[in-house]
């Protein structure tokens, strides 16, 4: 972990400041948001390995029809701990290690606003992490509800819920000190003349991101506390029995989920936003309809959550409004897309890593985008609603949505960071791996809904067995072509070629006006955007 | 490939029917995914014998066939530029980055699109919301892991279990055609006849599911939701639980089978028959016997799942009864426990109340058997008067 340490070439008066403590301390007690960064990176990755280990065994549980190496109980425990780890281990806290790396260099900060607030937003996590995947190993085992968490289902479960319970308020919290941190980094550290409307889109997306983030995380919390109180305490808000509503967790859990889908989607619209240009070398197209392009989903993104809800039965005018506002959603999705292919029309365009993963993510995510549209129309959605369709639908925009742009970021960013290049045969090896798997995996899955297999089962009518066998030979392909990425990015740092300060012609933003791998402390002056 | 013998001939029905449409839509898939065998899968939804599911499934094809119109229009273009616009072959970088116009352009032509989706939308949308006036009327129990069906109007009731045995799907016998798709007793309906059917639930939210005919209401415990189709062709039609509710989720299918009208009320009067016949003589004194008999099979239905078939139960969430304090107890505390269910901090648990699914002989044999069977011999046969009297 300590790859990416502090280099003494370089930049002047800047890394004499650089005292800090050495060894395992340097990182438990660093403030430096370039550090912390690294740890997010570096844990959301593990996380991405461990519930990437979950799936492969969901997957290999599904290769043939009947019960092979896994009980139902602990089969729905795997599911369950899936997708928790995946969303609230992987995919947020990679989007965080992002921003402190790379907000502070975009918009020339010395430093995130509040450094040790930082440091206890990261180190809070392994600790939530320990509780979800220590949950395994108690009594009665792992949360089995799925990672939707609904009630009355969870509130029947084990101990390992209130584990669960407890790691949600733990990364909820987190994830709200470092939304705080975000916003006031960004709007009270920006180098003088940079305005609003000059900052990278990255930086754009993230502000937006940690107001989403702002806004729900305390509701979810809300949620699994009014679970925990309805399970020890003998509250009864989901149960009808003390006038409760089982509907009513859905619908404050899905107040929280539906902006927590943008919330993992919009800071890697921020990195394809400077991916693409780059490799064209030609600025952004549309920069101010792509800011409000991305307000606009944010807007949206609280008025559509009953989408997730079309078959509890709600009333016809419940269900014609949920589906003209989720369908709405698609027009700045479209407008988004539209401005990226604007940006590479006409463009010099070279296909290095970063960029391939950038257009990998465009053509995959617009394929989630119509099968969400799909989903959007609230009659097939009835057919389709817990369904593969859906589990196909989101991992397209989260695996190769999110995912790809994260893999793109890391590819993009690393020579930077560690002032070292990376191996770009064996990088493009990862994006086509990665990509042909993907589609084994996950395309497939489409049929299987449509045909009717719902989603969270543990065995499966037989008519369904083709389709499954692909979808597992390619989550065997996609997850070991993960493991060339780590051997990527390891032997980058320990002994790639040096990276010149800017490898790539066409990258604009202001960490590229700094040496590589950039100094331990960055823009202690301001610089003067023109 | 297995498939639903009895409801064939209306597939091939309905492939005539939205044959052209399916074809864009099998060009487009099929260019995106040459990898997929063109051996004969199910690539769509399942053919809808309801007006509704035909609704559902028109409207499918045409959103997807205009989404993937879009998306081959909309790639031919990136594709077309990184192929063109390459560095490699000195293609220079043009400067442009901005223009309103052509913002208001891709602004409301999608617009203009999403409107023209949601009127045929919203048209089924209506017609599917519109339960009021049918001709009869089934309420739909779900537990965990099973179904009820209530004949309102006949005034009889049953319990539909997952048939598949437990050796199929531990891979120790042969998977048969409708491996986990079939249960002991269906729900049976008429032809052309509207039927509403009442949807709740006994302890968790369950969803209960029949692709074709396009019907899918979850189970609320403690509030009844409606839903309702209009099958036009007999056959038997399967479908699952598509809400997860605990371990055995994946484990309990829906089955409909649609008669004709005339068959439908030869059914429901051997129904009703057979509702008068079990009739129950609560005051009938059984022997041990015939009692571990008769308990031992409603065990295997009922309990088994949880308990497992052994008595030895998955602790902790499911206690074992081989040996357990309850069911070497007294008689009384075990009869409350199988008659009310286990409540613990006011909230329901896994053991729900069996008071109003089994019948009062039923409980009385099922108390019996788990009294002397495995290694738990009380020697207690405890009669269906009991029973009746603990009800009380």
């Amino acid at each position: 972990m300590s790859t990416i340490a502090h280099h003494p070439a370089g930049h002047g008066d800047a890394h004499e400041h650089a005292h800090h403590p050495s060894g395992i301390m340097r990182w438990i007690t660093t403030t430096n948001h370039k550090d912390i960064g690294t740890l997010y990176l570096w844990f959301s990755f593990i996380m991405f390995l461990a519930g990437g280990t979950l799936a492969l065994t969901i997957r290999t549980e599904l290769f043939h029809p009947g019960l092979q190496i896994v009980e139902p109980e602990f089969f729905n425990s795997l599911t369950t701990l899936h997708g928790l780890i995946m969303i609230f281990g992987a995919i947020m806290p990679a989007a965080v290690g992002f921003a402190n790396w790379q907000v502070p260099l975009m918009i020339g900060a010395p430093d995130m606003a509040f450094a040790r607030m930082n440091n206890w937003s990261f180190w809070l996590l392994p600790f939530a992490a320990s509780l979800l995947i220590g949950s395994f190993f108690v009594p009665g085992g792992a949360a089995a509800g799925g990672w939707t968490l609904y009630a009355p289902l969870s509130v029947q479960a084990g101990m390992g819920m209130d584990l669960t319970i407890f790691a949600v308020h733990i990364m909820g919290a987190s994830s709200i000190m470092g939304s705080i941190n975000i916003i006031t980094t960004i709007l009270n550290l920006r180098a003088p003349g940079m305005t609003l409307m000059k900052m990278p889109l990255f930086v754009w997306t993230w502000l937006i991101t940690a107001y989403l983030l702002i806004a729900v995380m305390p509701v979810l919390a809300g949620a699994v506390t009014m679970l925990l109180t309805d399970r020890h305490f003998g509250t009864s808000f989901f149960n009808a029995a003390g006038g409760g509503d089982p509907v009513m967790f859905q619908h404050i859990f899905w107040f929280f989920g539906h902006p927590e889908v943008y919330i993992m989607i919009l800071p890697s619209f921020g990195i394809v936003s400077t991916i693409i240009p780059a490799f064209a070398r030609k600025p952004l197209f549309g920069y101010a309809s792509m800011v409000y392009a991305t307000s606009s989903i944010a807007i949206l993104s609280f008025i559509v959550w009953a989408h997730h809800m079309f078959t509890v039965g709600m009333p016809a005018a419940g269900q014609l409004f949920f589906m003209y506002a989720t369908m709405l959603i698609a027009v700045p999705t479209g407008v988004k897309v539209f401005n990226w292919l604007a940006t590479m029309w006409r463009g010099s365009m070279t296909f290095e890593t970063p960029m391939l993963f950038a257009i990998g993510f465009i053509f995959l995510f617009t394929m989630g985008g119509f099968t969400g549209l799909v989903l959007a129309i609230t009659p097939v959605d009835i057919q389709l609603q817990d369904t593969y369709y859906v589990v196909a639908h989101f991992h397209y925009v989260l695996v190769a949505g999110s995912l790809f742009a994260f893999f793109g970021g890391i590819y993009y960013w690393l020579p930077k960071w560690c002032g070292r290049m990376y191996n770009e045969t064996l990088g493009k090896w990862h994006f086509w791996l990665s990509m042909i798997f993907f589609n084994v995996t996950f395309f497939p899955m489409h049929f299987l809904g449509l045909a009717g297999m719902p989603r969270r089962v543990p065995d499966y009518a037989t008519q369904f067995t083709d389709f499954n066998e692909i979808a597992t030979i390619g989550a065997f392909g996609f997850g070991l072509s993960q493991i060339l990425f780590l051997y990527i990015v390891l032997t980058a740092i320990r002994g790639g070629a040096p990276a010149p300060a800017r490898p790539w012609e066409g990258a604009d933003t202001l960490e590229w006006t700094l040496p590589s791998p950039v100094p331990y402390h960055t823009f202690e002056t301001p610089p003067q955007i023109a | 490939m297995e498939r639903n013998t009895d409801a064939a001939q209306t597939k091939a029905k309905g492939r005539k029917r939205h044959l052209p449409l399916r074809r864009g839509l099998f060009a487009t898939s099929a260019m995106l995914t040459p990898a997929v065998a063109l051996a004969e899968r199910e690539y769509n939804l399942q053919t809808p014998v309801t007006p509704i599911a035909t609704q559902i499934f028109d409207l499918h094809l045409l959103i997807t066939g205009i989404c993937a119109i879009i998306f081959v229009a909309v790639f031919s273009v990136m594709f077309y530029s990184i192929f063109a616009h390459r560095k490699s072959k000195g293609h220079p970088a043009a400067q442009f980055h901005e223009n309103t116009t052509v913002e208001v352009i891709w602004t409301v032509i999608p617009f203009l699109i999403l409107l023209l989706m949601a009127f045929p939308a919203t048209r089924t949308i209506l017609a599917m919301k519109d339960a009021s006036v049918p001709d009869m009327t089934v309420k739909v129990t779900g537990f965990q892991w099973k179904w009820q069906y209530d004949y309102l109007d006949h005034g009889f009731s049953y319990v539909s279990n997952l048939k598949t045995p437990s050796a199929q799907i531990h891979n120790l016998d042969t998977k048969d055609e409708h491996y986990l798709l079939d249960v002991d007793q269906p729900m049976v309906v008429p032809t052309g006849k509207k039927v509403r059917v009442l949807i709740t639930a006994g302890d968790v939210i369950h969803s209960w599911w029949v692709p074709a005919f396009g019907v899918k209401q979850d189970a609320i415990p403690g509030f009844v939701r409606d839903s309702w189709f209009k099958a036009e062709t007999p056959g038997i039609y399967r479908g699952q639980c598509a809400e997860l509710c605990g371990k055995e989720h994946g484990f309990m299918p829906i089955v409909v089978e649609v008669k004709t009208p005339e068959a439908y009320a030869q059914w429901v009067d051997e129904q009703k028959k057979k509702s008068a016949a079990s009739a129950e003589d609560t005051a009938k004194e059984w022997d041990l016997k015939d009692l571990v008999a008769q308990g031992e099979k409603v065990y295997l239905a009922n309990c088994a799942a949880c308990h497992q078939p052994t008595g030895k139960g998955v602790p902790p969430a499911f206690p074992a009864l081989d040996g357990s304090k309850v069911a070497l107890g007294p008689v009384a505390s075990h009869l409350d426990t199988v008659l009310n269910g286990v409540v613990r901090n006011g909230q329901p648990t896994a053991m729900v109340p069996w008071k109003n699914t089994l019948s009062t002989t039923d409980i009385a044999a099922v108390v019996t058997y788990e009294r002397n069977a495995w290694g738990n011999h009380t020697g207690d046969a405890v009669q269906p008067s009991v029973v009746a009297a603990a009800k009380k």
